[in-house]
């Protein structure tokens, strides 16, 4: 794996043209992010428009997580503009961003071990505003497609599987009903049906209108739903194209896909 | 029926150190913080009650509702002193946070003594009327009052942390600050929140101290916030019903070890209780299990 893309290396990769701009979701542009002196997110521009699942891909430490907890404003940027639906959202307190139609599966689930699955559900829609009726038909939508969460309502949500617990986690962030949603890594550690479980889900999300942003070690399940990828080395973007292109890309292939 | 009597009284004053237990427990269970300055909150709410009572009196209210005037004083009060004193630090290591507790302690105490005077002041009767009798026990109704309006408070507390929207989003709050924001939660609110009823409780607390010793100073709330402290620890500090069964294995403790032992060594008694917990089970009778996170 240590393989370089310094051949790849385009400085203004992931600026966007003035069409595509227009019809970008989110933009994230020029934006820099540091952890005291060390400059973990150097320059990194992409944008994802709307209906598209696009995939951030890169190993451990690439900035991949730093990059999402930016764009749901739990980390502030050094630099740079994050535009959503047209505003700029970088900085702004995460209720606000949740409340404009963002929200975020964390990596690692971070559902609320101590509370019960319903109580974790419920407070998935703590920031919006619809009314009771309209959560209420959200949330039986949501236990109907997956009945075995239903089953364990009243169980406090640590007694859950991990596979379990990521579909709580997604269930949780879908409550605000988002019109964006980032997903962190969210087959890390679980079955392999499990896995095929969520990348399901994530598929018929789009299908639902949802636009995606999904960060990913699983290159191969990753790029296979996408539409647009972005490869992510050491905080910067070193690649981005169409899934396609990024699955036949010898570099790709040897790096990420393990072919 | 000595003995008896002292179990009951034994069980008044341990709904009162679990009443003021509640407020260590919530705010460790959100801060991760000992804010000893909750035993002076109590202080604050005494000398707030008394200092009402003649506008109470002119009304014709009763003595106890001077406790509910406290209970909104002091809840204001503890929103505040987190505000100014414990937000700034809270990204810091803990044990600035603890420093900055006792400052906080210290100062409100002094700022008291200053301005009020260090005398005891006298607190009229709390609650007025009979002594209830049921079959050949007179029960007190200070103390039944007391022991009641814990209990309920207890349950409609846990039912609100459990049930409603802000008590699980304090919960929420209080097992990772990230993912409650992440999905819109205001942690700050959230927190403040946390004060505010631990504060108000503490003031309550307070009240039904002084039914038992109408007495108030600048320094009332030292021991009776350790022992609350330890009432917390005993149960599982974090958590809420664990420190009201604290509270009343305390008081119980004390009582009889005043009633049988020796008066002057009943504190000894329960400081051991403390020391035994720690010994035994550091994380509390009804506490979790303690993992550092690396």
């Amino acid at each position: 794996m240590s393989f370089q893309c310094q051949k790849y290396w385009r400085p203004n990769a992931g600026n966007a043209s003035p069409e595509t701009r227009e019809m970008a979701f989110l933009e994230v542009q020029k934006l820099n992010v540091y952890y005291g002196h060390i400059h973990a997110i150097k320059d990194v521009s992409f944008h994802v428009k709307q209906g598209e699942i696009v995939s951030i891909i890169g190993a451990n430490g690439a900035g991949k997580t730093t990059t999402m907890q930016c764009i749901s404003g739990l980390l502030k940027a050094k630099s740079g503009q994050i535009l959503f639906k047209g505003n700029n959202i970088c900085g702004k307190n995460p209720e606000k961003i949740v409340r404009s139609g963002l929200a975020q599966v964390p990596e690692g689930r971070r559902i609320f071990a101590d509370l019960s699955v319903s109580s974790n559900i419920k407070l998935g829609a703590f920031a919006v505003k619809d009314g009771p009726e309209v959560l209420k038909a959200r949330r039986k939508a949501y236990y109907d497609r997956f009945p075995i969460l239903r089953e364990r309502k009243l169980q406090r949500a640590g007694t859950l599987s991990g596979g379990e617990q990521q579909l709580l986690a997604v269930g949780r962030a879908l409550m605000s009903h988002p019109d964006l949603l980032l997903l962190d890594e969210p087959s890390m550690g679980l079955s392999p049906l499990f896995v095929s479980m969520i990348f399901e889900l994530i598929q018929s999300l789009k299908e639902d209108g949802v636009t995606i942003l999904l960060v990913e070690q699983n290159a191969k399940k990753a790029l296979s739903i996408s539409d647009r990828a972005y490869i992510l080395e050491t905080g910067s973007i070193a690649l981005e194209g169409s899934a396609k292109e990024l699955m036949n890309d010898p570099l790709v292939r040897k790096a990420y896909l393990g072919a | 029926m000595n003995f008896i009597y002292q179990l009951l009284n034994g069980i008044q004053i341990g709904s009162i150190y679990g009443l003021i237990a509640l407020g260590y427990t919530m705010v460790y269970g959100i801060a991760k913080l000992i804010n000893f300055a909750h035993g002076d909150i109590l202080m604050i709410g005494a000398y707030t009650a008394l200092s009402v009572l003649p506008l109470l009196n002119a009304r014709g209210l009763p003595v106890w509702a001077s406790g509910l005037v406290a209970m909104v004083v002091c809840g204001l009060a503890g929103v505040l002193i987190e505000k100014i004193a414990y937000r700034p630090l809270r990204n810091s290591p803990r044990i600035a946070n603890l420093i900055t507790a006792i400052g906080v302690s210290l100062l409100i105490e002094n700022l008291v003594a200053k301005f009020i005077g260090t005398g005891a002041k006298p607190f009229p009767r709390v609650f007025e009327g009979e002594a209830v009798q049921v079959g050949d026990l007179k029960l007190s109704l200070p103390m039944l009052i007391t022991v009641i309006v814990t209990l309920i408070l207890t349950l409609l507390l846990q039912l609100f942390l459990r049930g409603s929207k802000w008590g699980t989003a304090m919960l929420a709050t209080s097992e990772d600050y990230g993912a409650a924001s992440m999905i819109g939660i205001n942690v700050d609110h959230a927190i403040s929140l946390t004060f505010a009823i631990g504060s108000a409780l503490a003031a309550l607390g307070a009240i039904f101290y002084l039914a038992v010793f109408p007495q108030i100073n600048p320094t009332m709330g030292m021991m009776l916030g350790i022992k609350a402290f330890i009432a917390a620890v005993v149960g599982g500090i974090g958590n809420v019903p664990g420190a009201v069964v604290g509270g009343l294995i305390l008081g119980i403790i004390e009582a009889l070890s005043k009633a049988y032992v020796s008066t002057a060594l009943s504190d000894a008694f329960v400081f051991a209780v403390l020391i035994i917990v720690l010994l035994v089970k550091p994380s509390g009778l009804f506490g979790k299990e303690m993992r550092e996170k690396v």
